[in-house]
């Protein structure tokens, strides 16, 4: 699914640069759902950001789904991006001025889909979250768990094969988080292949894998016993 | 094109702009504003044209008017200051010799005691050819002007303008075959014309067949005045100077004795007034379309600003699969799309602006605004303006938005 070899990436700062990743090798399988740990300034937002076509790594390779990503063009990298993955981001992310449903079908609107085709599949994700009747409520008018909810519909709304999520619980209390870590485990057992980024050790105990981050390097890359967050709901 | 067509298109540019309404309506008023100044004042330019043209329509404007004064410099053996009489003839050598000549109207006028029952009053009396009728268009109410049968038998008919009607008659009274006294002399009434706007030369009031006025003046061959027309594409400056040369060697004048024949280039004066109404026009013009400009740099300021609150919002639709070209395309819509909604309703209050000047300076005679209005094609070259405006203005916003990477713009707070 997802194959990363000798990743190198620095941001230039000043007169230096700052070497933020110093070969990084990962590999995915789909079906998987990995947690990338680390503590800030480890890279792992770097690394995600680069595996999400929304930064570009200085050297090494990196193929998705069989196919190499590098030397994009911001237009070729917005249909891979539309086509390949769904975006989770912490702060929600939504259009304010969109109700939950608009918001939803967005990124088929940039596949080019007929408007009828967008309400039907939107609001089937909607459903999918539970916010079927909340459809045409504008963002400020829903909770931040239902938020996220929206957000993960969205991110579901143009079938991608990977899942990249953003401290996808960090805006949200304990409770919620449960409840959106049961819902996300819940995709992962219908097969979707999910990356997360975290630093929180409850949150990664609910992955099947978890690869810590270290100043720009795989420090521990190891594959755990699943805990559901089904228990805590 | 076909996304022009699309309804999400349309929704989308009609999401983002009524997001934030006080804004998008603040936007508008400059273009708004330079609109309808423009329709405003090109619409009062034409109706002041039209006012002027409606002033000068009864005659042809491409006409001199040449009478004869006295010498200012001996020649031949004349003394200065001898009184020139200009003849008929001299009127055909002028029309035979001179190049471009349209008409030559000979003319003779007098004062004369018109009387009718116990109205009376002193008015001028011309004597006139009926070819006055192509040279100072009389607008006939009732009757006809002079005809050639008149002047072949010196018939005593008499063509009076409605001023005079007023003065002689009573109210409704029949004119048309009543007679006038003119000097004690009985005129047959057959005639009523709209008195003119304007009065070029002696008063052109009441008009008698030239060879009656000759008969009962003892005019001879003389003749007071001519009215001296060119063809349209003949210079009049031209034409009169050849016209006075011609004149100055039939009367044995000294050449350049330029006070012997005096003038008025009809022609001339009303190049004048119209290089006036041009200059007026071309001010509008660039008044309008200054203001129009700076309007619409007025939207792709606040676009920018709009762009660069929205670059959190840009940046997450790049994450979720719009293409730059998509989101550069949305961004100059909208400068379009307000560019061409504020440029319509201002050609709307435009037009009822000149509706408005209409109904209080347009109505009646003396009125200084003549049908002030603006034609289509002007408006349609406008439109066209404000898109094409509108999209180089919204290339300006569309750039700044997707210059900006889709990590940095969704790190943005």
């Amino acid at each position: 699914m997802l194959k990363i070899n000798k990743l190198h990436k620095s941001y230039p700062i000043g007169d230096s640069s700052l070497h933020v990743l110093k070969g990084i090798d990962l590999s995915v399988e789909a079906g998987e759902m990995v947690a990338i740990m680390g503590s800030s300034g480890s890279g792992k937002s770097t690394l995600l950001n680069i595996i999400g076509m929304l930064d570009e790594a200085d050297e090494g390779e990196y193929i998705l789904d069989n196919v190499p990503i590098k030397n994009l063009t911001e237009k070729k990298a917005a249909i891979y991006r539309n086509k390949f993955l769904g975006f989770i981001f912490q702060s929600f992310n939504l259009i304010n001025y969109k109700n939950a449903l608009d918001n939803v079908a967005l990124p088929l609107y940039y596949q080019g889909l007929k408007r009828k085709e967008r309400i039907e599949k939107g609001l089937f994700h909607l459903e999918k979250v539970g916010l079927k009747d909340w459809a045409h409520h504008l963002p400020n008018e829903l909770s931040g768990g239902q938020k996220q909810r929206v957000a993960i519909a969205r991110a579901l709304a143009a079938d991608p094969k990977l899942l990249l999520a953003d401290e996808p619980t960090g805006a949200l209390d304990t409770k919620t988080s449960h409840e959106i870590m049961d819902f996300i485990q819940s995709l992962n057992d219908e097969g979707k292949t999910i990356l997360m980024v975290t630093h929180e050790e409850d949150i990664a105990s609910m992955c099947k894998r978890i690869v810590r981050l270290k100043d720009g390097v795989i420090i521990e890359d190891t594959f755990v016993e699943q805990v559901r967050a089904s228990q805590y709901v | 094109m076909k996304f022009l067509f699309e309804r999400d298109t349309w929704q989308e540019v009609y999401d983002s702009l009524t997001k934030n309404k006080l804004r998008t309506a603040l936007t508008m008023v400059g273009v708004w504003w330079g609109i309808l100044l423009l329709i405003g004042l090109l619409g009062s330019a034409r109706g002041i044209e039209n006012s002027f043209n409606r002033l000068f329509g009864s005659f042809a404007t491409n006409s001199v008017f040449v009478w004869a004064q006295s010498t200012s410099k001996p020649f031949k053996g004349f003394q200065e200051g001898r009184q020139v009489q200009l003849k008929i003839s001299d009127a055909k050598k002028i029309e035979e010799n001179v190049e471009g000549i349209e008409f030559v109207v000979p003319r003779n006028q007098s004062q004369a005691l018109v009387v009718h029952n116990f109205l009376s009053g002193n008015f001028g009396v011309n004597g006139d050819y009926p070819l006055l009728d192509q040279v100072q268009k009389k607008k006939m109410i009732q009757g006809r002007f002079i005809n050639q049968t008149d002047i072949d038998e010196n018939r005593k008919v008499v063509v009076i303008s409605e001023e005079i009607y007023k003065q002689l008659f009573e109210k409704d009274a029949e004119m048309i075959g009543e007679y006038i006294q003119l000097n004690g002399m009985n005129f047959k009434v057959v005639g009523m014309f709209e008195t003119g706007n304007a009065n070029m030369g002696p008063s052109s009031d009441i008009h008698i067949p030239f060879t009656t006025f000759q008969q009962i003046y003892n005019m001879g061959e003389n003749i007071g005045w001519m009215m001296i027309t060119g063809k349209p594409e003949y210079d009049i400056s031209q034409i009169e100077t050849d016209a006075k040369l011609i004149l100055r060697n039939l009367n044995k004048v000294h050449p350049e004795d330029n006070r012997a024949f005096g003038s008025f280039n009809l022609g001339k004066e009303f190049a004048k007034i119209t290089g006036f109404l041009t200059g007026m026009q071309f001010l509008t013009w660039f008044v309008g379309i200054a203001t129009l400009i700076a309007g619409v740099f007025a939207i792709g300021n606040i676009l920018l600003i709009t762009v660069k609150e929205r670059t959190k919002e840009i940046g997450v639709r790049r994450a979720l699969g719009a293409t730059p070209f998509e989101i550069k395309r949305q961004v100059v819509l909208e400068a379009v799309f307000i560019t061409l909604i504020a440029g319509l309703l201002g050609i709307i209050s435009g037009g009822s602006l000149l509706m408005l000047l209409d109904s209080l300076y347009g109505q009646g005679d003396e009125a200084m605004l003549v049908n002030a209005s603006v034609s289509i094609s002007i408006v349609f070259v406008a439109l066209i303006i404000l898109i094409v405006l509108g999209t180089l203005i919204g290339l300006i916003p569309a750039f700044k938005a997707t210059s900006i990477k889709p990590i940095d713009a969704l790190r943005e707070e």
